[in-house]
């Protein structure tokens, strides 16, 4: 089926080249960072975690909103999702591949990588972490193509392959969860250290996903002629706003406990992200913008999708515009605000603020160029794939 | 090349050899007074004692190395604390790196309010405020960042309790450095070894990309020497250093006798370093 994205349109070649242009200089980054080492990064000995792993964490949870998806299809046999579900399946393919590449970008020694395995620790929830994500990588590898293929062959999917299908949807909440664990178990990690942690994450994730396929499915709208269906959208769109909502309500509550309790730990990062954080007569902000943002984004994507559901309408620009609003708001919140405002009272209660370097965000929109070219190739395969049923 | 392996390894072999050997440095860093007084007594002959014991703490087992800092021998010579951290850098080749933001410490200063985050700095005295205290590696009993390293690169080494580094096999994912409570961990971002200002050929350097910390000496316990920081400030005998299971040691006789603090005691991480302050 390989072969399928091998043809295409003059756009479709721009586009891949235009993805490749900075895959091409994040590559080089990335040699650049391997030979002279972590310093090129912004991270440094209090804030040892960044960019990276707080895009790794985003797309983590990419990955697991294809279960919105997959669920109500395979579980409560809803119809309407049956041309898209693997578009959910192949978005988590491509995230997952991001994921293990943020990683791999952003531990010391690359080339010990396989210490995780040859030397497999459980009692560390980074050694869960690569294990499911491996397997859910697994899974929808095999539950994606074999599905393709036998759509394409015009026949019913084996049966053996909705085992895999069924182990798939408990894997999905697992990759967050346990990507939440590598958090929430500190201890002295305030902002972190909340059994909330796990939920929050699969909320947005359910919402953030999902809009990602909305939009991936309003473009091939367009450009690809490969109608998802009113009525799958409409779904979807229901869904990512109980998510987003969840998820809001999720911070309201780390609010509640941050000021109710009024202990300090408690209050500092919140304080640090939404209204600047003040120490030593100084106050550090940074990051009060992009979160007073990504509020304003996400009531106002719920805005615009409420204003849809009530009036009973909706054209594809204004369905593309509410999805897009909470993404963005959703990676501000995950992909920009958790690590960092988790991290920016250090242990011994100095502030210190991370900005990322040049080589540092060249290497990650390096890394998300790569995801975005394999979905594109991805969705490329499965479309063709569908136009050639359809005849 | 090969004679810097050969270098490292025999250095290896006597790290190795600290496990073994440590016991018995303990007792010799023990007061001899001390030490006479109950005849022989071996640290497994702790636990029958406290075997009934109920408390926070489990029964002891084995050797479990502690520091113990008395900050009033310390108080109004800033001199010593830098001393301790000088010797510290020099013995374990720390590269003096000017910039916040990459440097690595072992063991350093800083003030009561960051060193005790859990304690009030609240109309705290003039000789607190005045004073800087001495941080480092607190070589839990129960280590956080054991438990979060995904290749066992940091482990507690059984015959002494301290909490050590492998810098072969650390890949350098910086989890144990977000476990860590006490920010006593330290990444090489880049090659440490220009920073390096007089080698010491006795210890190995490490590379970039992995994180380093305190290990409390264990390559001068192996040859019956004492800490570096320990030794460092042995003329005001500010730093005690010993078996905190042995009730005859020299650190037990002065935590039995007088009110010590730990830092973040209440995250559970049981810290083997005691201050008196």
């Amino acid at each position: 089926m390989i072969e399928k994205a091998l043809r295409g349109n003059s756009n479709y070649w721009m586009w891949l080249a235009f993805l490749g242009a900075f895959i091409a200089v994040g590559g080089i980054c990335y040699i650049r960072q391997y030979l002279f080492g972590m310093g090129l990064t912004g991270m440094g000995r209090d804030l040892s975690w960044g960019l990276y792993i707080s895009q790794f964490t985003f797309l983590v949870g990419v990955a697991a909103g294809g279960l919105m998806l997959v669920l109500p299809y395979y579980i409560h046999n809803y119809k309407a999702f049956g041309r898209i579900t693997i578009l959910g399946e192949f978005l988590a393919i491509a995230s997952l591949v991001m994921c293990l590449m943020f990683i791999m970008a952003d531990i010391g020694q690359p080339i010990r990588g396989l210490n995780m395995i040859l030397h497999p620790t459980p009692n560390s929830m980074l050694f869960w972490d690569m294990v499911v994500l491996l397997g859910y990588l697994t899974l929808n590898v095999i539950c994606g193509w074999v599905i393709l293929t036998a759509e394409r062959k015009q026949v019913k999917p084996p049966k053996w392959v909705y085992i895999f299908v069924y182990i798939s949807i408990p894997f999905a909440v697992s990759i967050h969860t346990v990507t939440a664990m590598l958090y929430c178990g500190l201890p002295g990690r305030h902002f972190w250290l909340s059994a909330i942690t796990a939920p929050r994450f699969l909320a947005s994730a359910f919402a953030a996903g999902p809009a990602l396929i909305v939009i991936a499915c309003l473009i091939m709208k367009r450009i690809a002629h490969f109608d998802a269906g009113k009525e799958a959208i409409n779904k979807i769109t229901t869904i990512i706003m109980y998510a987003a909502i969840i998820n809001a309500f999720f911070v309201c509550l780390e609010f509640f406990v941050g000021w109710y309790s009024n202990i300090p730990g408690h209050k500092h990062s919140l304080e640090y992200l939404f209204f600047g954080l003040e120490h030593h007569g100084q106050v550090y902000n940074n990051l009060v913008p992009f979160m007073w943002s990504s509020v304003l984004l996400c009531f106002g994507g719920l805005g615009v999708f409420a204003y849809m559901k009530i009036t009973k309408t909706g054209s594809d620009l204004m369905i593309g515009l509410g999805c897009a609003m909470i993404f963005i708001a959703l990676w501000l919140d995950k992909g920009l605000g958790f690590v960092m405002g988790g991290l920016v009272v250090n242990p011994l209660d100095e502030i210190v603020e991370y900005y990322p370097t040049a080589n540092e965000i060249a290497v990650s929109l390096g890394i998300w160029a790569t995801g975005i070219f394999l979905v594109t190739v991805l969705y490329k395969i499965a479309v063709k794939v569908e136009h050639e049923v359809e005849g | 090349m090969d004679k810097q392996r050969r270098k490292f390894l025999k250095i290896a072999g006597v790290t190795a050899l600290a496990g073994i050997g440590a016991p018995a440095v303990v007792k010799l860093t023990a007061s001899p007074v001390l030490a006479s007084s109950t005849g022989k007594t071996d640290a497994h002959g702790v636990q029958a004692e406290h075997g009934s014991g109920h408390g926070a703490e489990s029964a002891p087992q084995g050797v479990r190395l502690g520091l113990l800092i008395d900050m009033r021998k310390l108080y109004g010579h800033p001199e010593l604390l830098d001393k301790a951290t000088a010797a510290c850098n020099k013995v374990h080749n720390i590269p003096a790196i000017d910039s916040k933001k990459s440097e690595i410490k072992w063991i350093w200063k800083t003030p009561f309010a960051n060193a005790f985050t859990d304690q009030t700095a609240y109309h705290s005295s003039k000789v607190t405020k005045e004073n800087d205290f001495l941080v480092l590696c607190n070589h839990c009993d129960e280590p956080p960042c054991v438990r979060v390293c995904p290749t066992k690169a940091t482990y507690i080494e059984k015959n002494t309790g301290i909490v050590s580094m492998d810098y072969h096999r650390c890949i350098g994912c910086r989890f144990c450095m977000m476990g860590c409570p006490y920010g006593a961990r330290s990444f090489n971002w880049f090659d440490p070894r220009p920073y390096i200002k007089e080698l010491n050929p006795d210890f190995p350097t490490r590379m970039r990309g992995v994180v380093e910390k305190c290990n409390f000496c264990g390559e001068r316990l192996a040859l019956g020497q004492e800490p570096a920081c320990v030794e460092a400030v042995k003329e005001a005998g500010a730093i005690v250093f010993g078996d905190l299971n042995d009730p005859n040691s020299e650190i037990r006789q002065i935590l039995d006798k007088e009110h010590t603090i730990q830092r973040q005691a209440a995250l559970g991480t049981k810290p083997s370093v005691f201050y008196i302050v």
